[in-house]
């Protein structure tokens, strides 16, 4: 927390502060010193925040009027849709809001693989990031469930069935889970307490989140540690406060132009054919914020391995600050990983892409090659890259490559020499 | 640990915390089981399908626990393409006749054993079924012969209780 002691000026206030120090977080959140060079793909964990706020307040007010039964689901949405005051314009906020929610997380993770955020001391920070990202992926899944529609049902039943692939006890498992023998009423009414559930939790890890960002402050383009406060330092307010307001707004102009204008463009019109447990559609695809896990679940062709494949590809994110063996954090300063963290980001798209076709043909051995080298990235390129390549020298502060001289010149060597090996 | 011995306090901490995990363990199993399919579920156990007025290659579906269930009567060329499959040739070796005890009726969940969705009738490589979802090819049997699938589709407990009805369950 902040270094300096903080008093508040009214008599109030300070008795107030004396039993429960909030005046003395809210200083500490005004006066947060902030590299002053955070360019515009820090302010996704504003957004980030607002999306969360949006999906809580936005599900709150449709779970007022949503019947959370089978033969009842599906007409409750449409209810919603077609007699609730404004219900439209709700839902489709919250709809439209989980794919904007899924936008924004993955902007802000690949702007920590790029800047190298995840490197020590801030392991803790990207791990909690990781559970928040997985415990989304729960509650969007079960969200999608909800409405009862064909993609909702048969989604619900091929994820759930993804269970049944652990030996001996899947078959059980998969039955607990469903409450039956299929995806039923039971199944239904424990997704919507757990969809529920879950955004409350996610709000409890962010303040986790946050409070490890700063014990060791802000990550920066430039990768350094910096002194705080320093010249290299502004206050959060009203420097960061405003920038990520700005960010906010343009976010918020994309949100509305898919709230307003094409609201149904990243759902699938299938759901709006009431489930039918005797016909699956023709063409089952998850939202597309999950494609790329479900291209790498069906390039494997055994059942078992298909599943444990898709779940390393998002655990294996949770061990990467220890797969990366290089000491240089930023890409900036990385040339041969900034290639290879652009082919990545491709491969990614890729994955996305074949996910959403039939696994066959031509779009089954491009994901099979995706597939290959999204581990070979974290598993052989990472771990060598960071002996092989060679580093561009690092900047001892922010301000030298702009002056010349480093107003902490003497603090940020002797750290720099130690952490960066230069 | 060597120089201390075991002492009359030792066994309390241990017994305490054995009573304690299993008070643990008591109190979770309901919150645990009370996931599990309920008696109203377990009750729906068995459904009975009239027949009468199905012809040769006719395949009609019905609802059991939730569940689809393929009822084919199939055509003397079907019953003898599917006895002429040699085992070797697949992926899970169960022969027609222990797979429809009258082999002119085969009866067998319509889910798919990969990830559970239901397969198409009179589709894919085999004459047989094929799921739209991630592409397992079944014979006319029911025999998972190309695809992600591990296993045949399964065949549930049924029985003809009349000439013409067949209980599932």
């Amino acid at each position: 927390m902040s270094d300096h002691n903080y008093t508040p000026s009214s008599k109030f206030g300070k008795w107030f502060n004396d039993r429960l120090p909030l005046l003395s977080l809210a200083n500490h959140l005004t006066d947060y010193p902030t590299p002053k060079n955070l360019n515009y793909w820090w302010t996704f964990g504003g957004i980030l925040t607002f999306c969360l706020i949006t999906q809580i307040v936005t599900g709150l007010v449709l779970a007022m009027h949503y019947i959370a039964h089978a033969d009842m689901a599906f007409d409750s949405v449409e209810h919603i849709m077609r007699d609730v005051n404004y219900g439209w314009l709700i839902r489709y906020i919250h709809a439209n809001g989980a794919s904007m929610f899924f936008l924004a997380v993955y902007i802000h993770i690949f702007r920590s693989l790029f800047y190298g955020s995840y490197k020590a001391p801030r392991e803790i920070i990207w791990i909690i990031g990781i559970i928040i990202y997985l415990l989304m992926m729960a509650a969007a899944f079960m969200g999608y469930v909800l409405p009862w529609g064909q993609m909702s049902f048969w989604g619900a039943t091929v994820i759930t069935n993804l269970f049944s692939a652990i030996p001996l006890v899947g078959e059980g498992i998969v039955t607990w889970l469903w409450g039956g023998y299929s995806v039923d009423n039971p199944t239904l009414t424990r997704f919507f307490t757990l969809h529920y559930l879950i955004p409350f939790l996610i709000l409890g890890l962010v303040v986790l989140h946050i409070w490890a960002l700063h014990v060791p402050g802000n990550n920066n383009p430039v990768g350094i540690d910096i002194q705080k406060p320093s010249k290299d330092t502004v206050p959060f307010h009203p420097y960061i406060v405003i920038k990520d307001g700005f960010a906010l707004l343009m976010f918020m102009i994309v949100f509305a132009f898919f709230v307003f204008y094409t609201p149904n463009i990243l759902g699938h019109a299938d759901n709006y054919i009431e489930a039918d447990p005797l016909v699956t559609p023709a063409h089952i695809v998850p939202e597309w914020y999950l494609l790329p896990f479900y291209a790498i679940l069906r390039s494997v062709p055994d059942k078992l391995l298909g599943v444990v494949a898709m779940l390393s590809a998002i655990f294996i994110l949770a061990a990467l600050p220890w797969l990366d063996t290089s000491k240089i954090r930023s890409a900036v300063f990385r040339p041969l990983y900034r290639q290879f963290y652009w082919i990545l980001v491709a491969d990614v798209l890729i994955l996305g892409y074949v996910g959403a076709m039939p696994a066959e043909g031509l779009y089954l051995l491009v994901a099979r090659v995706a597939t290959a080298y999204y581990f070979i990235h974290f598993l052989i390129i990472l771990p060598v890259l960071g002996y092989k390549e060679k580093t561009l020298p690092v900047p001892l502060s922010i301000t030298e490559p702009v002056l010349g001289g480093s107003p902490n010149l003497a603090g940020a060597r002797i750290k720099s020499k130690k952490d960066l090996k230069i | 640990m060597s120089e201390k011995k075991t002492k009359r306090r030792d066994f309390l901490f241990t017994a305490t915390y054995a009573v304690g995990a299993v008070g643990v363990g008591a109190t979770i199993w309901p919150m645990i089981d009370q996931m599990n399919p309920d008696a109203s579920v377990k009750a729906l156990a068995s459904t009975e399908v009239d027949v009468s007025s199905m012809s040769p290659g006719k395949t009609i579906t019905v609802l059991w626990r939730g569940k689809p269930v393929f009822i084919r009567r199939r055509t003397p060329d079907e019953i003898s393409e599917a006895k002429a499959v040699k085992m070797e040739e697949l992926k899970h070796p169960e022969k027609d006749e222990d797979r429809a005890k009258n082999p002119e009726w085969l009866v067998m969940l319509g889910v798919c054993t990969h990830l559970g969705c239901v397969p198409l009738d009179q589709k894919g490589d085999y004459n047989g079924w094929f799921c739209p979802c991630h592409g397992s090819h079944y014979d006319i049997s029911g025999r998972i012969r190309k695809g992600p699938a591990p296993t045949n589709m399964e065949i549930p407990k049924y029985e003809f209780v009349s000439a013409n009805t067949i209980k599932i369950g």
